[in-house]
């Protein structure tokens, strides 16, 4: 396994997601949920929900978490974890704005793509 | 550490741990077998999560953090199958595990009636939640007929569940009438009739002769030669101590495993509790005593001194709407006395039975509310001599004048059980508001297990609270919108008018709220204000919507969505029709439906392929049926004077107008109407948000109806004499509730905190105020009857509908 030389890949940019809002990312093997919050931090976790694997990027987005919507389980958009008494994780990417344009963690990428391939 | 191992994760056993832990939780090192594949949960409320009154989740007692936060190591799903006393080892499925003490909670297993046909797949007892769900899964069957051998608790709980899950119920019962054990006969029949009122069949002296099917149960003989047909046998018909395992590891075993009042067995390292157990001769089947033995149990574990006595018990029937409860004896004797008390308007039966001076028995039907007090004169063996004459009618009229509830509550002694199941007393209750400060119901079901098993108490322990808190404690008291703020609904919509807030932030802002952005629950109801009071100067806050009402379509269970375009008034034509056949063959389409509101639902589209679609459907001049919003929905009509022979109206023409005045406003929950042209009404106009019947000499208007989550039929808000007079009441009606309705407050509910005389006042009476209130609406309609989907397909939130990237996979793995 090589690894990869752009650790960081530009996806787009901020002005793409509206602010309280989300877009979705197709990976091939997963699709990932791009988040902006009001502070306009940008945050990308797996579109899928621990429960029921509810589309993340289609739920409403408040206070660094976001609510799934099928059955409005909260998840932290910086941790990954469903908040409350619910249990679940979901993948979390790393980001970085440079210059306005939204960058993926490459490594992050990586592993999931090779976790996805592994299971 | 000392090593306690415990078979099986029940409800007594639940309760030795939680009791175990809470008085010395280093005590020992747990482990917990399980034949059933979870942990403890609420046994006793799997007829709710049958009935769908509840979910699964509602009524786990232990969850995962539970067992980790208290260190014990689960083996559920795994059943124990020997123990060996000498070694002082446990061997389950899984391997041997050694104990210092062990505690045998296996509980028991349901009673199969031994005929022919019992092993067929389809014929199950009702025990646990796997019994549960298999039932749930054959209701999801149209027209799949359920038939329940056994008419005690556990059978008319089975039977009330399948039956409002659509099931065709019969109950078949062995005795003359219906849980003879805890009823007499007059009881009995009152629960009859009332069974059957919900349309469960109930035959009385059937005696089960066969269960007939080849793969799977078509059907039950009985004595009799009667044959009937079933897709589903449910057994509750008794149970069996389950005693395998102690019998085999040789302790002493009669009917079940003996203990003494320690819940020793007789062998000193073994416990056992809860339907297990024998003592003194008697056996448990309901859950107060269990929870007595669990905490002489733990006692016992930590070598302090207690004893368990058997107390008497009485018993109430967990189906919502039938009141039933019954202790203590009511056979008949010689020098016993009989008091009874009927009310057949009301359904009310009550009898008492006296021997002695003493209460000893009282079976109760319909009104319920005083048998806790009943139940201390019987346990206590109170002398009643003095109130025999008044005694039937309750505690209100002992002593002089009629007392308020409230205050037969404070009357109650303190040593008055309150909490049934949990053995809960008022002074404990009392005692732990005042102590530890409690203020909500659910702190004083944490804090006493009062009212947290099956919860008939609720209504008393609310009443204890407010006597204990006063005035700070209102069981009715406004709630908060939700987490982020202290105001209720009605506060926040009227600062929202007198401090002429027009945006979220500021509403967050001048409110205090006390999060940055709200949740997802005040988010939508704020943005729901803010549109219906400001239609003209208030933007649309995008993000607060639902995913339904941001892209205006349903999302389904896998990502996917459902377009369900207007049809006016349930009408349709070959050029519409057409126009679906082409787009479902275009896109795919997987389903098609027709809807219980009159129009087409196509399910299954992909999200990108949203506008694409509805620029097809536009060309057809479809435009968005709103099955998402919260707002008008649909308006069902019949035929009418165009067509039947009955019609007296021409009922689809004003369904139509109606749809076509109002679609597209947005309302405080879903707005469903109808038109019917005749009191036949084929419309079902009585049941809806609003209806209209159409008579000879004009229109009866009807609001207020329910038949989703609740069931009622509507109230009359008055008559008119013509269509125009129609539209605009009805206009009048929905703007009134548009301007008073808490977020997601369906009409009746709204109706129900107005009050009807108030609403039919303002809007039949107040012409003044009626014209007003039809004014702001289509004033309102201005900025809102614009169809979602063609701004959707020329452009608008393009970014919804496309992901914005694609990355190869070997861009991101390699
Ligand atoms: C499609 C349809 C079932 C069907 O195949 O016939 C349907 C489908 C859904 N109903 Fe319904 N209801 C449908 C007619 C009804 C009716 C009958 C009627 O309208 O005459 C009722 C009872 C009347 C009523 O509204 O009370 C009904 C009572 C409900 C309820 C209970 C509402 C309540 O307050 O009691 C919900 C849940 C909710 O709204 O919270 C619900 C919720 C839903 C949702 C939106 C569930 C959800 O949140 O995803 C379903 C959306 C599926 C979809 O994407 O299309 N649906 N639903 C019907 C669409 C009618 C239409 O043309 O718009
Ligand atoms: C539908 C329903 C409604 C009810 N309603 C009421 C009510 O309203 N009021 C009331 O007071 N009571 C009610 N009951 C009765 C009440 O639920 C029982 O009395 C109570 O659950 C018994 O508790 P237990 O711990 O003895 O047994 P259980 O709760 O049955 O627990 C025993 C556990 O042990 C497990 N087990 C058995 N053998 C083994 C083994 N060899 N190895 C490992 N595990 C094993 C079983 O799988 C089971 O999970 C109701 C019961 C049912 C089914
Ligand atoms: S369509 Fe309505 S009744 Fe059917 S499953 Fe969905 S919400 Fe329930
Ligand atoms: S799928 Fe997300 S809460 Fe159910």
């Amino acid at each position: 396994m090589t690894m990869i030389d752009r650790p960081w890949i530009g996806i787009g940019r901020i002005e793409d997601i509206p602010q309280l809002g989300a877009r979705r990312i197709e990976a091939g093997y997963m699709t990932i949920g791009l988040f902006r919050t009001a502070g306009d931090e940008v945050f990308a976790i797996e579109d899928k929900c621990p429960h029921k694997g509810g589309p993340l990027s289609q739920g409403i987005v408040h206070d660094g978490c976001v609510t799934c919507p099928l059955h409005n389980m909260v998840i932290s958009l910086t941790t990954g974890e469903t908040q409350g008494p619910d249990e679940g994780t979901v993948r979390t990417f790393r980001t970085r704005i440079q210059d306005g344009e939204i960058q993926l963690s490459g490594e992050d990428l990586a592993a999931a793509a090779n976790a996805v391939r592994a299971a | 550490m000392q090593k306690l191992v415990v078979i099986g994760a029940g409800m007594a056993s639940g309760r030795v741990l939680e009791t175990l832990f809470e008085t010395d939780p280093s005590a020992y090192e747990v482990t917990l077998f399980n034949a059933e594949p979870r942990g403890n949960y609420n046994r006793i409320m799997l007829s709710p999560v049958l009935s769908g009154e509840k979910s699964f989740e509602e009524i786990v007692t232990h969850d995962d953090a539970w067992y980790a936060g208290n260190h014990v190591t689960c083996r559920f799903g795994e059943k124990v199958v020997s123990i060996d006393r000498e070694r002082k080892i446990v061997t389950g499925k899984n391997g041997e595990l050694a104990y210092d003490k062990l505690i045998i909670a296996t509980g028991s297993s349901p009673f199969i009636v031994p005929v022919e046909g019992r092993d067929l797949p389809g014929v199950i007892a009702y025990r646990d939640l796997d019994d549960t769900n298999t039932m749930i899964e054959v209701s999801g069957d149209r027209e799949a007929r359920a038939i329940v051998i056994g008419g005690g608790l556990l059978g008319l709980e089975a039977a009330a569940g399948l039956r409002l899950r659509g099931m065709e119920v019969t109950v078949l019962h062995l005795s003359g009438h219906l849980m003879e054990r805890q009823l007499d006969e007059a009881a009995g029949f009152l629960l009859r009739k009332d069974l059957e009122k919900r349309g469960i069949e109930v035959m009385t002296k059937a005696s089960t002769q066969k269960i007939l099917g080849t793969d799977k149960v078509e059907g039950v003989e009985l004595a009799d030669g009667t044959v009937l047909k079933a897709d589903l046998v449910v057994m509750a018909v008794g149970i069996r101590p389950s005693v395998e395992i102690a019998k085999q590891a040789g302790l002493a075993v009669n009917r079940a495993i003996a203990v003494n009042a320690q819940m020793q067995t007789s062998d000193p390292d073994i416990y056992a509790v809860g339907e297990c157990v024998e003592y003194n001769g008697t056996l448990f089947g309901l859950v107060a005593p269990l929870y007595e033995q669990a905490k002489v149990l733990a006692k016992s574990l930590l070598g302090e001194n207690d004893a368990f006595v058997v107390k008497e018990l009485s018993t109430k029937l967990k189906v919502t709407g039938c009141d039933l409860f019954s202790a203590g004896d009511f056979a008949e004797g010689e020098i016993r006395e009989d008091v009874v008390l009927r009310d057949p308007a009301l359904g009310i039966y009550k009898r008492l039975v006296i021997e002695n001076d003493r209460l000893i028995g009282a079976v109760m039907y319909g009104d319920t509310s005083d048998s806790n007090w009943f139940f201390d004169l019987i346990r206590d063996k109170t002398p009643i001599a003095e109130m025999r004459d008044t005694l039937i009618f309750g505690p209100a009229y002992q002593g002089g004048s009629p007392l308020d509830p409230m205050a037969a509550v404070a009357a109650l002694p303190d040593d008055a059980e309150i909490c049934g199941c949990n053995g809960v007393c008022k002074v404990k209750i009392t005692g732990a508001i005042t102590a530890k400060g409690l203020t909500s119901l659910d702190e004083v079901r944490a804090h006493t297990k009062a009212s947290s098993s099956c919860g008939t108490c609720t209504g008393l322990v609310e009443q204890l609270m407010s006597l204990t808190l006063g005035d700070a404690f209102d069981p009715n008291a406004v709630k908060p919108m939700c987490g982020c703020t202290a105001l209720s609904h009605d506060d926040v919509r009227r600062l929202i008018k007198a401090k002429e807030l027009k945006s979220i932030p500021e509403v967050q802002q001048e409110l205090q709220w006390s999060t940055p952005n709200g949740c997802a629950k005040c988010r939508p109801a704020l943005n729901y204000y803010l549109v219906a009071d400001w239609p003209d100067e208030y933007a649309d806050d995008y993000q607060s919507r639902f995913i339904n009402e941001r892209v205006h379509a349903n999302i389904q269970k896998d990502g996917t969505y459902s377009v369900v375009p207007r049809m006016w008034g349930g009408v349709t034509s070959s050029k519409e029709l057409r126009a679906i056949a082409d787009v479902v063959d275009k896109f795919e389409i997987p389903t098609v439906k027709v809807t219980g509101g009159q129009r087409i639902d196509m399910l299954g589209i992909r999200k990108e392929d949203l506008p694409a679609v509805w620029a097809d459907l536009g060309q057809a001049g479809f435009v968005s049926g709103q099955a998402y919003a919260k707002g008008l929905r649909t308006v069902k009509t019949c035929v009418g004077t165009d067509w039947c022979r009955f019609g007296t109206q021409d009922s689809t023409g004003l369904g139509i107008r109606i749809e076509k005045f109002m679609w597209g406003s947005w309302t405080p929950a879903k707005l469903k109407m109808a038109v019917s042209g005749c009191p036949r009404n084929c419309a079902e106009a009585t049941c809806k948000d609003i209806g209209i019947i159409c008579v000879d000499s004009g229109f009866d208007i009807h609001f207020a109806g329910a038949a989703g989550l609740d069931i009622k039929g509507t109230e009359i808000l008055g008559h008119v004499d013509t269509d125009d007079e129609v539209l605009e009441h009805v206009v009048a009606l929905a703007q009134m509730y548009r301007e008073q309705g808490h977020y997601l407050e369906r009409i009746y509910k709204w109706a129900k905190r107005i009050g009807l005389d108030e609403i039919r006042r303002q809007i039949m009476k107040d012409h003044a105020a009626r014209r007003a209130y039809y004014e702001r609406f289509v004033f309102s309609q201005k900025f809102a009857q614009i169809d979602p989907w063609s701004e959707r397909v020329s452009g608008k939130d393009k970014h919804e509908f496309q992901p914005m990237a694609e990355l190869e996979f070997a861009q991101a793995a390699e």
